[in-house]
């Protein structure tokens, strides 16, 4: 029986919340359609962890172990997923939009012949279709799309398919993979540590971002300081000109050449909101803006604004904010 | 060393956009276009490696409209050696395009084959992949920086919170962003060499992309806020407003 195909992350042994946002997505669908949900997880040393996504909903879960699956194989996921996905005849499949997922859900759409949509941000179903709406151009823009045919693919942006836990325990089966390294024409040789552990600013709930208001890159403590006060629930960000200037790692830029992100909370410090940064956080769901000057374009796409110097209403904020959540 | 660097021409990313009559399209008149920015990554990249190997060949390749010969040139400009336009009546996105591109990369000889991670426009970040899934070569995408020795590759690859080393044996793909490679400016000298640089053209046939647009619209504008207050003084307002009215702490 044909059913929705969910493809949950893990790393270091663990299903990555992201995940858990694929599987609730795809059980939404399920639903609407009349179908299971069909969790699929490769690694090694995850079936523990894999159980879990039952509590999302879904009715299977797949797992497969390999231990040249310890790390991410483009080539290796693509074809243990894709003839998955063939066997199944699965309706519609969902991946995380994540890096990983973006680097492997193309993939195994190519080799599907399928069409493929990124960074969905709604799902629903129009006369029996299943009906994806991403935004374009920078966010200028939404596109519904469809598939025309075959198992259509999508990745599912972070923090928008907020997990819903289900009283329902799925399922889990073994799925045999046969996979042999030297096969591999690439192989991760090594997650660089230490940063891994930090929270991600593509996946974070909160985002407190700095820009070339904050004047030099010993200041930008005042954004951490701040990103610290949330506990562990907050990630910090960067506008471009501060990453060009070298004060702060590209991995932490939004926009349009940086990431696209979709926080619960957005802090803009000392940045204009030029409209290519826009293009990487206007879909945050609540934006706050600091900045000296009244006429910064931040504040036209802001919820709430003060107007200052982030000098002082930095360290004023964060201290407020280990107060309220002390 | 060889390599092909794929490239689009997309509207300026200042670029007012409106939806066309059709409500599927975006209307091109008025719009500025520019090769693609996470393109110049990829250009630069192959520069940069050709420069460091002293030899080799870079060649640019674009699926698009008769319009997409200026971002050629553009590439040209840059110091790519020659370009290939596959042209195409109308937009092709995601597998359509991959498909006319490994089409005709299957035939040619090279040893990297470069894009950039995503296209600014549909940003759909799939066409990197999808051609070297339908080529069966290794890739990896979100690329920052990498070396090239004894016929591997070495890339640095953005993932969340750090990034991994990933190693692939050429010919391979990699899609690029911002890191290593700050693209040149084309010089006017470029610009001028540019003009007598080949530039190929072949009429190409884009199919079902397996996906179709039914409808764009214009996301609800963002409604500007409130300014809380001026100054320190204001945070507690504020807060007392995330907290209560937003519900977000
Ligand atoms: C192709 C292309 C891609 C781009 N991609 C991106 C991208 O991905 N991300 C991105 O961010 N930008 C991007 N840009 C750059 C973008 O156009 C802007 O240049 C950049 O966002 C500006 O960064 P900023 O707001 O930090 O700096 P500025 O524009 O210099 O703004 C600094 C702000 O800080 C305020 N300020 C100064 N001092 C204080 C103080 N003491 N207290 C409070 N406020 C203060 C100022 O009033 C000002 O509003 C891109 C540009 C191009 C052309």
């Amino acid at each position: 029986m044909p059913g929705i195909f969910a493809f949950a992350e893990t790393r270091d042994g663990e299903i990555r919340k992201v995940s858990q946002e694929v599987v609730t997505a795809a059980r939404k669908l399920a639903d609407a359609l009349g179908t299971e949900v069909h969790a699929v997880v490769l690694g090694s040393g995850i079936a523990g962890a894999a159980a879990e996504l039952g509590r999302y909903g879904a009715d299977k879960v797949f797992v497969g172990e390999a231990a040249a699956f310890d790390k991410y194989s483009a080539e290796g996921f693509t074809t243990v997923i894709s003839s998955f996905i063939k066997e199944h005849g699965c309706d519609v499949a969902l991946f995380p939009a994540s890096s990983l997922g973006k680097d492997l859900a193309p993939r195994v759409a190519a080799r599907l012949g399928s069409g493929y949509s990124s960074d969905v941000i709604g799902l629903e179903v129009q006369g029996g279709a299943v009906v994806a709406t991403r935004p374009e151009y920078g966010g200028k823009l939404l596109s519904q799309v469809a598939a025309t045919g075959g198992t259509p693919v999508f990745s599912v942006r972070a923090n928008v398919f907020l997990p819903v836990e289900n009283a329902k325990a799925g399922t889990v089966e073994t799925l045999n993979v046969s996979v042999n390294e030297a096969d591999f024409g690439a192989i991760v040789r090594e997650i660089k540590a230490g940063a891994a552990e930090k929270l991600d600013v593509g996946e974070a709930g909160i985002i407190v971002a700095g820009g070339r208001g904050l004047g030099s890159p010993e200041n930008f403590k005042l954004v951490e300081d701040l990103a610290a006060a949330f506990g562990g629930k907050a990630a910090v960000g960067a506008s471009r000109a501060v990453v060009d200037a070298g004060w702060r790692p590209h991995a932490e830029q939004v926009g349009q050449t940086g990431k696209t992100v979709a926080p619960t909370l957005y802090i803009a410090a000392g940045i204009s909101g030029a409209i290519q940064h826009l293009a990487g956080m206007r879909t945050a769901r609540y934006i706050v803006a600091i900045n000296k000057d009244p006429e910064a374009p931040i504040f036209k796409v802001a919820d709430y604004g003060i107007v200052g110097d982030l000098n002082e209403i930095l360290p004023r904020m964060a201290d407020e904010v280990r107060k309220m959540l002390a | 060393m060889k390599s092909i660097v794929c490239v689009k021409r997309v509207p300026d990313t200042e670029a007012r956009l409106r939806i066309a009559g059709d409500e599927k399209s975006v209307e091109a008149a008025g719009v500025k276009f520019v090769l693609n920015p996470y393109d110049e990554f990829a250009v630069e990249a192959a520069l940069k490696h050709k420069e460091a190997a002293g030899s080799g060949e870079v060649t640019a390749i674009s699926v698009g409209g008769a319009e997409s010969a200026e971002t050629l040139r553009t590439a040209l400009a840059m110091g790519a050696d020659n370009a290939v336009l596959l042209k195409t009546a109308g937009r092709a996105e995601g597998l359509a395009v991959a498909r006319v591109l490994a089409e005709e990369i299957k035939g040619r000889e090279y040893d990297l084959l470069l894009f950039g991670m995503k296209a600014i426009d549909d940003d759909l970040q799939a066409v990197g992949p999808m051609t070297a899934e339908l080529l069966g070569i290794p890739a990896a995408s979100a690329v920052t920086e990498f070396s090239v020795a004894d016929g591997r590759v070495t890339a640095h690859r953005e993932i969340e919170g750090g990034h991994e080393v990933v190693e692939l044996r050429m010919p391979c793909a990699l899609t690029m962003t911002k890191g290593a490679y700050e693209p040149r400016y084309a010089s006017l000298k470029g610009i001028m060499a540019a003009k007598k640089k080949p530039l190929e053209e072949k009429a190409a046939t884009a199919g079902d992309a397996g996906v179709e647009t039914r409808k764009l619209s214009y996301p609800s504008e963002r409604q500007a806020g409130r300014i809380v207050g001026q100054g320190a003084d204001a945070v507690p307002a504020l807060l007392k407003l995330l907290r209560e009215e937003a519900k977000v702490l």
